[in-house]
C-alpha cells in the first residue's frame, strides 16, 4: 500500500513464523480437542442422566449416591404415568403434537402466502405492511399476553387447544424469513409463467412453493419446536389437567410429584424424545434456519 | 427490494402487454391481488398482535378485574401506584424488576462471550465439528420445561448429582442451590447457560465462517498477535450478526420466566421472582390485569431505551466507519 518493504526478510520471517506454528499449532489442535470434547460430556451428561432416570425405580432414582446404571431397570415410571388420571402424559403428549403440528401448518401457509407479494409485488400500502412486520418483531411479547389472554376468552378458546394453535401462528419472523427466501429466488421462471397467463396464484402454488421448500421445512420446523416446547402461554391458559401440552403438564406432574424423581424424569423424557427425534435427523435444517435468524437484523 | 426485475424483461413484458389492451401487463398485479395473499396472516396479525398491543394501553388505564363485569376507567393510577414507593403494588414490583436485572445483567455477559469462545474453537475443519455442533445446540432444541425439572434434581441438595461430584472433588456438597442466595442467581444463569448457549453460538460459526481466510492470513503474516487478529479481522467480521444477538439475547434474558417458575419458585422469598412472572401472576392468577399491564408496559419501556440505546451504540460505529471510507 505505502512504499514498498524491503524483499529479502519476508521469506525469512515467513520461514521462521512457519516454523514456529508447527510445533504449536499441534499442540493447540489437541487442547482444542479436550476442550471441546470436555464440554461436550458437559453437555450431554445431563440428557443422559436424565434417560437413565427414567428407567430407575423409585428408591433408586433418589438414592444418596447417585447411579449411571439403573438398578433394577424398570419400565414403572412411565407405567404409572400412563395410568395416572390426575397427570394424563398420554394426552399431554396428544395435545402437543395436534398443537404444534397444526401450528406449524398454519405458520407456513400464511407467512409464505404472505411473503409472496412482499418479494415481489409493488403496491400502495406494501411499505406499512412490511414496517409493521419489522416493528413487532422488536416488540417483547409481553405486553401482548395479558390482552391476548381477554382476546382468546372472548373467542371462547380459554382452555382450549386453539388458544395454543392459533394466536401464536401470527408469525412476523415467518414472513421476514420466507421473504428474505423468496427474493433470493431467480424471478426468470415467473415471468415467463405469467407472460404465458399464468395467474399469480398458479404461478405461487406450481413454481416458487417448489422451490422454497428448504425454507417451508425450517420454519415448519422451528414453529413447531417453539410451539412444542412454549410455557408460559398454556401454563395460563390451558387449566384443567386432560387439556394441558406437556410443558404445562410437566409444571403439574411436579406440583403432583415434588421428589418423584423417577416420574418427573420419565415425563421429561417424553417432552424429549419427539424434539430430539426430529433434530437428530434433520439438525441441519435446524441449525441452519437459526443461524440465518441471525442475519435478519 | 423493488428492482427485482431485470428493465429489459419489464420492457419486453410492457411491449406483449400492450398487444392486448384491454388485459393490464401480467408484472403488474390487480391491486386486490397482493391483500389477497396478504389476507390470512394479516387476519391472525391485527387480531393476535396488532390489537393486543393496542388493548394493552387500554386495559392498563382501567382497573381491569377479569373476574368482576365493570372495569372503571382510573386514567394512569396504575402506573402511578408503581412508581409511587409508598404504595403497596410498588415494593414487589420493583423487586421483580431488580431480580430481572440481576439475572439479565448476569446472564447476558456470559451469553456473550461463552458461545464465542466455542464458536471460535469450532470455527475450523476437524472431524466430528458437525457432530460437537450438535451436541452444543441439543439442549435448546429442549424447552424451558424439560430443563428447569431436570435441573431441579440434578442441583438438588441432598441427592443431586451436582453436589454430589463436587464433594467427590472435594468442594462442599450440601449447597442449597434452589433455596439460599445467592446460589439460587448462580443456579438460574448456569442453566441457562448451558440451555441456550448453543443457539448463540451457532450463529457467531455461521458468521466466522463468513470471514475470509485470507484476511487471517495477511494478519498472520503481517506479524499480527492473536490477540490483535481478533481485534482486526474477527470482530469486524461480526459485526453483522453481533448487534443482533446482543439484542435478542437482552430480550430474552430479561423475559425470563420458566426457569424461575420451575426451579426456585421466585425464592428464596421472592427474590428470584422475576417481573414476567410477577406480572403472569397478577394479570392471569390474580386478574389484577390493569395493573399487570401497566407493568408489562413499563417492562417494555425499559427494554424498548437498552435495544434502542444498543441500535444507536452500533450504528454509530459503522457512521464512522463509512466516513472514513468517503474521506479516504
Amino acid at each position: 500500500m505505502t512504499a514498498a518493504p524491503p524483499t529479502a526478510p519476508v521469506p525469512d520471517r515467513t520461514v521462521r513464523v512457519a516454523g514456529h506454528r508447527a510445533g504449536s499449532v499441534v499442540r493447540r489442535r489437541v487442547a482444542r480437542y479436550v476442550a471441546l470434547y470436555a464440554l461436550a460430556l458437559v453437555f450431554v451428561s445431563p440428557l443422559l442422566y436424565m434417560l437413565v432416570t427414567s428407567f430407575k425405580t423409585r428408591a433408586d432414582a433418589t438414592g444418596v449416591t447417585p447411579s449411571w446404571i439403573p438398578d433394577p431397570f424398570t419400565t414403572q415410571a412411565f407405567q404409572t404415568l400412563f395410568s395416572a388420571s390426575d397427570t394424563p402424559v398420554l394426552t399431554w403428549f396428544a395435545n402437543s403434537m395436534i398443537a404444534a403440528t397444526a401450528n406449524a401448518v398454519l405458520v407456513v401457509a400464511t407467512a409464505s402466502m404472505a411473503a409472496y407479494p412482499l418479494a415481489r409485488m409493488q403496491f400502495r400500502g406494501k411499505g406499512i405492511v412490511f414496517g409493521l412486520v419489522v416493528a413487532m418483531l422488536l416488540v417483547p411479547g409481553v405486553i401482548l399476553v395479558i390482552p391476548n389472554y381477554l382476546i382468546v376468552s372472548e373467542i371462547g378458546w380459554l382452555n382450549s387447544l386453539l388458544a395454543i394453535i392459533v394466536p401464536t401462528a401470527a408469525s412476523a419472523f415467518g414472513v421476514f424469513f420466507m421473504r428474505q427466501f423468496f427474493v433470493n429466488l431467480p424471478v426468470e421462471l415467473e415471468e415467463a409463467a405469467l407472460l404465458d397467463g399464468a395467474n399469480r396464484w398458479e404461478v405461487f402454488v406450481k413454481i416458487v412453493l417448489p422451490l422454497a421448500r428448504p425454507a417451508m421445512a425450517t420454519l415448519a420446523l422451528l414453529a413447531f419446536l417453539t410451539n412444542w416446547n412454549d410455557f408460559l402461554w398454556p401454563v395460563y391458559v390451558l387449566f384443567s389437567p386432560e387439556t394441558r401440552t406437556l410443558p404445562a403438564g410437566l409444571a403439574t406432574l411436579q406440583g403432583a410429584n415434588q421428589v418423584r424423581y423417577d416420574l418427573l424424569m420419565a415425563g421429561a423424557v417424553i417432552a424429549s424424545v419427539p424434539v430430539m427425534v426430529l433434530f437428530s435427523f434433520l439438525q441441519r435444517f435446524i441449525i441452519e434456519g437459526v443461524s440465518r435468524s441471525g442475519l435478519k437484523g | 427490494m423493488t428492482a427485482t426485475l431485470p428493465t429489459d424483461a419489464l420492457a419486453t413484458a410492457r411491449a406483449s402487454a400492450r398487444g392486448a389492451r384491454r388485459r393490464r401487463s401480467p408484472i403488474d398485479p390487480a391491486p386486490a391481488t397482493p391483500w389477497l395473499f396478504l389476507a390470512p396472516f394479516l387476519l391472525l396479525f391485527g387480531t393476535f398482535v396488532l390489537l393486543p398491543a393496542a388493548l394493552g394501553v387500554w386495559i392498563s388505564l382501567h382497573d381491569w378485574d377479569y373476574t368482576f363485569p365493570n372495569h372503571p376507567f382510573v386514567g394512569l393510577e396504575n402506573y402511578q401506584a408503581l412508581i409511587d414507593p409508598s404504595s403497596t403494588a410498588s415494593g414487589p414490583f420493583w423487586e421483580s424488576m431488580r431480580a430481572t436485572g440481576i439475572f439479565t445483567l448476569a446472564s447476558v455477559p456470559l451469553l456473550l462471550v461463552i458461545p464465542l469462545l466455542v464458536a471460535m474453537m469450532m470455527n475450523a475443519r476437524f472431524p466430528g465439528r458437525n457432530f460437537l455442533r450438535a451436541v452444543y445446540f441439543a439442549p435448546f432444541v429442549l424447552g424451558v420445561a424439560v430443563v428447569s425439572v431436570l435441573w431441579r434434581y440434578l442441583l438438588d441438595t441432598n441427592i443431586g448429582l451436582v453436589n454430589h461430584y463436587l464433594g467427590l472433588v472435594g468442594l462442599p456438597d450440601a449447597t442449597a442451590w434452589l433455596t439460599s442466595l445467592p446460589w439460587a442467581w448462580v443456579a438460574l444463569v448456569g442453566v441457562t447457560v448451558w440451555w441456550t448457549l448453543g443457539f448463540n453460538a451457532v450463529i457467531y460459526l455461521a458468521a466466522l465462517q463468513d470471514i475470509p481466510a485470507e484476511l487471517y492470513e495477511a494478519a498472520h503474516v503481517d506479524g499480527a498477535s492473536a490477540w490483535q487478529r481478533f481485534w482486526a479481522v474477527t470482530f469486524p467480521g461480526l459485526k453483522p450478526v453481533l448487534m443482533f444477538v446482543v439484542v435478542n439475547t437482552l430480550i430474552l434474558s430479561a423475559n425470563m420466566f420458566g426457569q424461575s417458575y420451575l426451579m426456585t419458585e421466585g425464592g428464596p422469598g421472592r427474590s428470584t421472582r422475576t417481573a414476567i412472572y410477577l406480572i403472569a401472576d397478577t394479570g392471569l392468577s390474580s386478574f389484577q390485569m390493569g395493573s399487570a399491564a401497566a407493568m408489562s408496559y413499563i417492562l417494555t419501556v425499559c427494554l424498548m431505551i437498552l435495544s434502542a440505546a444498543i441500535f444507536w451504540l452500533f450504528r454509530d460505529k459503522d457512521a464512522r466507519r463509512t466516513g472514513k471510507k468517503v474521506r479516504r
